[in-house]
């Protein structure tokens, strides 16, 4: 374990080296990424400029939902590179390679390239998120802030599960599926706002099928303390990122036996 | 005249072979419209009596789905060929052909826009219509007069969208990589055609500088005249708005490429 971590480190090191040698490019890309984002967030404000409010949600609540899920994805996107492309690596036959070395094959992939272009979205999630804490207002006891850490870990657990899955889909299509990016992007779009605005069956969706819901939306009406209009318990939104990590270690699952079916391509 | 024909009819029945992408790109869309209308239905829900917005939900719900229908419109990347060409120094067949560069070039981006459009346009429309509850769905125009207005007005949008794009190639002959414009462009692009936020609901102060700038008349002018935001009676001004930014950026474009092939240097033997 602690010799894997060593390596992850390793790992890590290398990327961000090689990516250092671009380094007018990257600057180029996370200024980019900054000035898209805040045309975005401006955008929002427009609208609850013009609205008042989000079917009684503030843009101070609606901020909180916003920076969590832009952060959790960020983090996972820095760090599960590796899987995205894992088509490409499927199609060349470049996974052998892969297989062929004495280290897992999660960790090898979670390792192959950590993106530091992404740290413009993280960037950009924690002043969303700053902002949003210091006009909230609230209290903040330790079973808040556990129960937001919880979010934020169960909330990796989901996007990390989402890429593994869609990474063990390569296994048997070969490519990555276009539909995959509803799931992935799809995900950040409908948890930037509280789902209680959605119709029932896109809720149900997003929480028995993907269980967005349960590491955004719950979670954050518990850290908020406001009576949530769906109805759940505290203990509910207490234990719902749990689903997250469930929901992981079934893609973990799932992974296991994509590798076990792969059969080389390539020559 | 007939040469530039030819390379739009070509460009474009090449480009309708990526069926495959079309149809992901489809569901994609639809799924982002979906969500747009049930978070603008939840804006609209919070309302104060009393106050009103520029628009009623019904426009904005059509407005959204014009939106996703049209999307292939959006000036956003260049052809990766135009593209390759400037990088690896090709660019010199293209000014030995006997034609003026810069209405190959349009045309090229012509096509670009409008193969994409032409694959999803049609079944984004037919969802968006048959298949959603009935506050969701997308509406008829507002009048026949509206719906003969809006048909011209994405004339006009096509030929604004194809000068932008061509416009944006030319700035590789300076910048060659392009990304990083390109990439900071089409986000801008974006939020100033109202696929972010239909237009007329953004603060009024914003509201009047963005629509007079050339995004607009790539989508949010078109989808106005639609919804009847825009009465038949205005729908000359907006017309000639688009008209008058397509002549502006077709005089731009045409100089800047002649400056830029002044200095073009192209290596190798």
């Amino acid at each position: 374990m602690l010799n894997a971590m060593r390596l992850y480190g390793k790992y890590v090191g290398v990327s961000i080296r090689g990516q250092m040698q671009y380094r007018a490019s990257y600057l180029l890309q996370l200024v980019n990424h900054l000035v898209l984002t805040a045309t975005e967030i401006l955008a929002i404000w427009a609208l609850f400029a013009r609205f008042g409010s989000l079917r009684g949600w503030s843009l101070a609540e609606v901020a909180l939902f916003y920076g969590l899920v832009n952060l959790v994805f960020s983090i996972t996107e820095t760090s599960m590179r590796g899987f995205d492309i894992c088509e490409r690596l499927v199609k060349a036959g470049d996974f052998d390679r892969i297989l062929l070395r004495p280290r897992t094959t999660v960790l090898q992939l979670m390792g192959y390239e950590v993106r530091l272009t992404r740290l413009g979205r993280t960037l950009q999630a924690v002043m969303v998120l700053t902002w949003a804490i210091t006009s909230l207002n609230l209290a903040w006891t330790i079973d808040r802030i556990g129960l937001f850490l919880a979010a934020v870990i169960g909330g990796v657990c989901l996007f990390n599960g989402i890429f593994l899955l869609q990474a063990t889909m390569t296994f048997w299509t070969i490519e990555t599926l276009e539909l995959m990016s509803i799931i992935t992007n799809g995900s950040v779009e409908t948890a930037q706002v509280p789902m209680a605005i959605y119709q029932p069956w896109f809720r149900r969706f997003f929480t028995y099928v993907v269980p967005l819901g349960c590491v955004s939306y719950f979670p954050v009406v518990g850290v908020l303390g406001r009576p949530d209009p769906l109805g759940s318990t505290p203990l509910f939104q207490w234990l719902s990122p749990l689903a997250g990590v469930i929901f992981m270690l079934l893609a973990l699952q799932a992974w296991r036996v994509g590798v076990r079916h792969y059969t080389s391509t390539g020559s | 005249m007939t040469a530039y024909g030819a390379i739009l009819g070509a460009r474009i029945r090449m480009l309708l072979q990526y069926r495959a992408a079309a149809l992901a790109g489809m569901a994609t869309q639809v799924f982002w419209g979906i969500i747009r209308v049930m978070v603008f239905t939840a804006f609209y829900a919070s309302l104060r009596p009393g106050v009103e917005a520029p628009m009623t939900l019904r426009q904005t719900v059509t407005y959204i789905w014009l939106g996703q229908a049209l999307l292939g419109l959006l000036p956003m990347r260049i052809d990766g060929e135009g593209a390759g060409m400037i990088r690896s120094g090709t660019v010199a067949y293209e000014l030995t052909r006997p034609w003026d560069v810069y209405w190959a070039w349009c045309m090229r981006a012509a096509s670009l826009r409008i193969a994409p459009t032409m694959l999803r346009c049609l079944p984004i429309v037919v969802f968006a219509v048959a298949l959603l509850p009935a506050s969701m769905r997308l509406g008829p125009p507002a009048s026949p007069a509206a719906a003969g207005l809006f048909a011209l007005s994405v004339l006009l949008a096509v030929a604004l969208t194809s000068v932008i794009t061509a416009l944006l190639t030319i700035t590789m002959l300076w910048t060659i990589s392009g990304e990083g414009l390109m990439l900071l462009l089409s986000g801008l692009a974006w939020v100033l055609s109202g696929i972010v936020i239909p237009l007329p609901l953004l603060p009024d102060a914003a509201r009047h500088v963005i629509e007079w700038l050339p995004f607009a008349g790539t989508l949010d002018l078109p989808f106005r005249i639609y919804i009847g935001q825009v009465g038949p009676g205005e729908a000359a001004g907006v017309l000639l708005r688009q008209v008058g930014w397509t002549l502006a950026l077709v005089m731009l474009g045409r100089w800047m490429l002649a400056s830029g092939l002044r200095r073009l240097v192209v290596q190798g033997g």
